[in-house]
């Protein structure tokens, strides 16, 4: 209490705060961004460690022999998809049944909002065909999951050879006491969306799906394959899901104990980890391996057909196999000894995973940042936040002359409520209008202009999103004539604590996506006022703007994956990762598009109101 | 589990304990001279009756001095009230409640209303509306609602919803109305009262002359009842409240009565729909004292034990207050049949047996303490919601009103299933203090005894407080659904929560005793060395 109740020693800290509010500022900035970079530095992290006794320190035997035999059943699978045009459904249902599984199929259907023109599909029909294995040992409660996806050409046939491999194999033993469940979906997430749906009685995107005919019991943790050659070099796990959001890192711990117990290259973002962390190569390395990650987290989509799991609080990673030029290869008999060993590691769990982190970026396989470590960096930037909040407040509170009745002193600290609200509002209504138009007028706009469904939205969120630039600035005068001096302040003062309180949620349930708008948009809330010149930070806050900054992270991430594009490339791929962020939301309900639409738009245009204040 | 966020919740409510408890949180630090040098009456008049016209109130700073022979004109229209006070505040009052209820009429009908009223933040096991409707169909099938552990609620509002429960929307839309208008009526007449007295002070020249800057004009007090009704009804605390028809809204209901009833100086009526509060959730029995301060000075009782009216004014309406919760009490047994509700209604807010998460102190303790200590700290936890009304008393007991505004806020911090309806109650009453701001700016102006005021934290509060507001969604998200944070996390965002609203309590307290003091005593206080003296809160 004593630093907040003794005025003297309070005034002190503020007028330190407020004189000194530009350096203090800058300096949090630099040092929030120095803290990110350092992240990656290995010295500051962890190595990881297996916390969940159940998985730590049982031994398992991996003794999967039959890798020859998946291959050639996956060859039969890629003949008979050949010949249906599509997932050979009665082949598989008669396959998993020969294996001794129970087998059932669910049929599903989605119409997309609009043609998805990566992928090229609109009104998707198609079956899920699964088969459980049930526990010899114990009371079917619990479940695992093994899924592979029925991927369109040659891909992945590899992936369900191999399943149905360790479907026959793991149906011989006798030590299971969860069930086994053997998935191969049609049309990756839709599918997987539709039977995770039905198998959970939910319906939250409005997806027709035939209800599940069997069901083992709840789901502990889930693991999808994708495997499309017959060897491999390495094996890569892809951790991020649907709005970020990450399993439990010990199913990442068990893979990575697995490969280096079989003796397996293992990948994150298809990155080998190296050894020369105090080299600048080595840490330029474990940044970018941990930016690829940021960046993935970030766009808040499912990176694998597993992503979708973590919805229903499963822990589920997604495993592929890469084939690149290295001389030293696996064979598919490892890859399935390497499984084996994850699902009877799993299988030993008594409670779901929980033990260690879910919150963490990982710089290498070896290492990870947890959540204690990265949150200072983006405390930092908040900080900002929060001391031009204080500085606003100190200027509005403290009388600008001395006013000698009382009266005019509290007319002049009350600029009306209306020359807040309205840009408010507006704003708001501009963002809303973002979100809802593109979807509603396509068609209204493929009628009248020569474009194709999926231009015509992406289009339209850019039409929209340019003319919320022209609107709001304007509008405030219509209503409260003249914005006076205390006006805008207020109005800063409103924007910038609503920035501050929509980040820190925003980097709660997703830090990446929370850290990078915080990047872009605190200098903008920092130094935005009407008094500094127009055209300059006119330009610089459009840099500065959500859109832009979608833009930059394009080219950046393509710039990491090591496939830069020309501009004109860049182009097209940030129209199509705009229409993909509205499929998302639309087909599996990742909140990133609301996100940006309804909040993080209509803040940044309150500063851009503030800016052209008059 | 934590220890530290464990202890934390300790220091938090041992230090507000000691912030109460130190009696005398003004330290005063030395004499002062009285300070005559400035100007006299004339300008205090001229000061305090003020016109009212909307022009001087919009267009600050212009044509203040006015004569005061004009002015005692418009001002009387303020006492008395008429034709323009029609026009000016009940068409703004109507328009506010029909915004309000439009607002409350949308949510109804759209897809948020199931979600609101599942949250915790909004709905307590007491006042849930789903618990009500199975208490509903529990009693329609002949069995006793309490049977099973899923109705908490008194027998008079199961009663109540027996006929109401197809006018749900309405009844609590209704109520909330009546909350809004009855505070509105009993804050003007309060404001009636205060400028009332201040004008008798003035004229008796009881202040000290150069501390005319604190003295409230009529125009700052005009709007002072509307900002009440919309900080009521405008909350969104209250909205959701309303929204997730929390049985709450009715109580506020029967609060706001109460304290519209005691304001009028309706000694049975305040009686009555205090028992009635006390009969809803036991905790505004430490209301009682509140209302009868302000009723014996409203009857010119003397506050004093000495005497034997202050005694036979005790008496009496402690009968009535007693004796109208007994026949309630009774009424609902007869009702009911059965005693029942006592174990079940009392018994459960007492031993709080449901520790389902809120944004109270209670769920997070119980559920970690060993069970040989939980009689030991059910105690403590629930002493503290009656404890500080004694060292209150003592303290404010020329200023009953503000001691209401602090029972108020103290139930609603510490009860044992507190909801956001409970908070908007005492945050309506935010603006009945407004002055506290400006006086802290006077005196940061002309005695620079404090950057900001003491007041100045009430940004930082705030601050906090909406920041929990958001976070409280987010990380129950992350805890129960996507299942990556745990208990800790919201915990601590509860308790943030909590010790924000302690602090702007206790804010306006320190605000209001140093106003207080500087009315009393003058704004310019001195050391004994004659440097200038600065009021420290310890």
């Amino acid at each position: 209490m004593g630093l907040l109740s003794d005025p003297n020693r309070r005034r002190a800290l503020i007028n330190l705060l407020t004189r000194l509010n530009a350096p203090i500022c800058a300096l949090c900035y630099f040092a929030g961004v120095c803290w990110f970079m350092g992240l990656a530095f290995e010295p500051f992290t962890l190595r990881t460690y297996m916390s969940e006794n159940a998985m730590g320190s049982t031994m398992v035997e991996e003794r999967f022999p039959s890798g020859e035999r998946a291959l050639a059943t996956g060859k039969e699978f890629a003949a008979h998809k050949k010949k249906v045009g599509g997932m050979p459904v009665d082949w598989l249902v008669k396959t998993m049944q020969a294996r001794g599984l129970e087998v059932f199929t669910q049929s599903f259907s989605r119409t997309l909002p609009f043609p998805d023109e990566n992928k090229e599909r609109y009104i998707v029909k198609g079956t899920n065909v699964y088969g459980i294995l049930r526990a010899p040992r114990a009371p079917r409660t619990e479940a695992l999951v093994l899924s592979a996806p029925c991927s369109p050409g040659d891909n992945n046939n590899q992936a369900v050879g191999l399943l149905l491999g360790l479907a026959h194999y793991f149906r011989s033993q006798v030590f299971w006491a969860k069930d086994i469940i053997f998935l191969v979906n049609e049309h990756d997430l839709i599918g997987m969306q539709a039977w995770l749906e039905s198998y959970h009685h939910t319906n939250t995107t409005g997806m027709d799906w035939s209800p599940l005919q069997g069901r083992g019991g709840s789901i502990q943790a889930a693991l999808s394959l994708e495997l499309s050659s017959d060897v491999i070099t390495s094996l890569d796990i892809i951790l991020e899901g649907l709005n970020g959001q990450l399993p439990n890192l010990d199913l990442a711990n068990l893979f990575y104990a697995f490969c280096q117990k079989i003796g397996v290259l293992c990948t994150i973002q298809g990155r080998l980890q190296r050894n020369d962390w105090d080299s600048v190569s080595g840490y330029s390395h474990a940044v970018q391996t941990m930016m690829l990650m940021v960046m993935k987290q970030a766009s808040g989509r499912p990176w694998g057909d597993h992503g979708l799991f973590l919805r229903y609080h499963i822990e589920a990673a997604t495993i592929k196999g890469i084939n690149s030029f290295r001389q030293y290869k696996t064979d598919v008999t490892t890859v399935g000894r390497l499984l084996e060993g994850m699902f009877r590691k799993l299988n030993n769990l008594l409670e779901r995973l929980h033990q260690s982190y879910f919150f963490y970026l990982m710089p290498s396989l070896s290492h990870f940042v947890s959540i204690g470590y990265y949150m200072p960096a983006f405390g930092l930037l908040a900080v900002i936040l929060l001391l031009r909040a204080l500085d606003l407040w100190v200027q509005l509170v403290s009388p600008p002359a001395v006013a000698v009745d009382g009266v005019g002193d509290v007319a002049q600290s009350s600029p009306g409520v209306l020359s807040v609200l309205t840009p408010l509002v507006i704003s708001h209504l501009t963002g809303a209008a973002l979100y809802i138009l593109p979807t509603r007028f396509q068609e209204i706009a493929v009628e009248h202009f020569p474009v194709s469904e999926t231009e015509a939205v992406v289009l339209t969120v850019i039409a929209v999103y340019t003319a919320g630039l022209a609107l709001p600035h304007n509008t405030h005068r219509l209503l409260s004539g003249e914005g006076t001096e205390q006006g805008w302040r207020v109005l800063k003062l409103v924007a910038v604590l609503y920035l501050a309180v929509l980040l820190g949620c925003t980097a709660l349930i997703n830090f990446s996506l929370g850290f990078i708008l915080a990047l872009t948009l605190v200098p903008v809330a920092a130094f935005v006022t009407p008094h500094v010149p127009k055209t300059l930070s006119a330009v610089v806050l459009v840099i500065l703007s959500p859109a832009f900054t979608l833009l930059f992270s394009v080219f950046f991430f393509q710039e990491l994956e090591e496939m830069p594009v020309s501009f004109q490339d860049g182009w097209l791929l940030y129209l199509s990762v705009i229409s993909q962020g509205i499929l998302d939301h639309h087909l599996y309900g990742s909140l990133v598009y609301p996100l940006i639409a309804l909040m993080v738009y209509p803040c940044w245009l309150l500063f851009w109101n503030i800016l052209f204040w008059k | 589990m934590s220890v530290e966020s464990t202890a934390m919740a300790f220091s938090t409510i041992t230090g507000s304990v000691s912030l109460v408890l130190s009696d005398a949180p003004v330290a005063i630090l030395y004499h002062f001279p009285v300070n005559q040098a400035h100007d006299g009456v004339l300008r205090t008049l001229d000061f305090i009756c003020d016109t009212v016209d909307t022009s001087s109130a919009s267009k600050p700073g212009k044509g203040k001095r006015k004569s005061s022979l004009k002015s005692h004109g418009n001002h009387s229209y303020f006492l008395s009230g008429g034709e323009s006070f029609l026009v000016k505040m009940v068409a703004p009052l109507s328009l506010l409640l029909i915004v309000a209820v439009t607002i409350r009429a949308a949510l109804y009908r759209s897809s948020l209303a199931e979600l609101i009223a599942e949250r915790v933040e909004v709905v307590s096991p007491i006042t849930a509306w789903k618990r009500v409707i199975e208490g509903l169909a529990l009693l329609d099938l002949g069995v006793s609602p309490y049977s099973g552990d899923v109705f908490h609620e008194t027998p008079l509002i199961i009663y109540l919803f027996h006929f109401l429960v197809d006018y749900a929307e309405i009844t609590f839309m209704l109520a909330d109305v009546i909350t809004a208008v009855a505070l509105y009526m009993a804050v003007k007449d309060f404001n009636k009262q205060v400028f009332r007295k201040q004008k008798f002070s003035v004229e008796a020249e009881r202040y000290p002359a150069d501390c005319l800057e604190l003295i409230r004009s009529p125009t700052e007090m005009f709007y002072i009842p509307l900002k009440v009704a919309m900080f009521y009804l405008l909350n969104p605390f209250t909205i959701l409240s309303c929204v997730a028809k929390s049985t709450c809204g009715l109580n506020n209901a029967v609060l706001s009565l109460f304290i519209l009833t005691t304001i009028k100086g309706n000694v049975l009526l305040s009686a009555i729909f205090l028992c009635l509060a006390t009969y809803q959730s036991i905790y505004p029995l430490t209301l009682c004292a509140p209302a009868m301060l302000y009723l014996m000075q409203h009857q010119y009782v003397p506050v004093n034990p000495r005497r034997a009216a202050f005694w036979w004014f005790l008496v009496q309406y402690l009968f009535m207050y007693l004796g109208s919760l007994f026949v309630i009490v009774c009424l609902s047994f007869f009702l009911l049949g059965s005693w029942d509700f006592l174990p079940s209604v009392y018994g459960f807010i007492l031993s709080v047996p449901d520790l389902t998460p809120n944004i109270g102190l209670f769920w997070y303790f119980f559920a970690e303490m060993f069970e040989h200590f939980r009689l030991f700290f059910l105690c403590v936890f629930q002493i503290n919601v009656f404890f500080y009304t004694v060292p209150l008393c003592i303290k404010l007991k020329d200023q009953p009103v503000f001691l209401m505004f602090m029972q108020l806020a103290v139930i609603s911090i510490f009860k044992s299933y507190p909801t956001v309806g409970d908070t908007a109650l005492y945050l309506a009453f935010l603006p009945v203090w407004s002055h506290l701001h400006r006086c802290e700016c006077l005196l940061h102006t002309w005695v620079r005894s404090g950057s900001t005021g003491s007041t100045g934290n009430i940004f930082l509060v705030s601050c906090v407080l909406l920041a929990c507001s958001a976070l409280f969604p987010v990380l129950w998200h992350l805890w129960i659904y996507a299942g990556s944070a745990n208990s800790n996390f919201y915990y601590a965002i509860t308790l943030l929560f909590n010790v924000a609203q302690i602090l702007l309590v206790s804010d306006y307290f320190y605000a209001f005793l140093r106003r207080e003091h500087h009315l009393t005593a003058g704004l310019y206080l001195k050391k004994k060395d004659g440097s200038e003296a600065t009021l420290v809160l310890k």
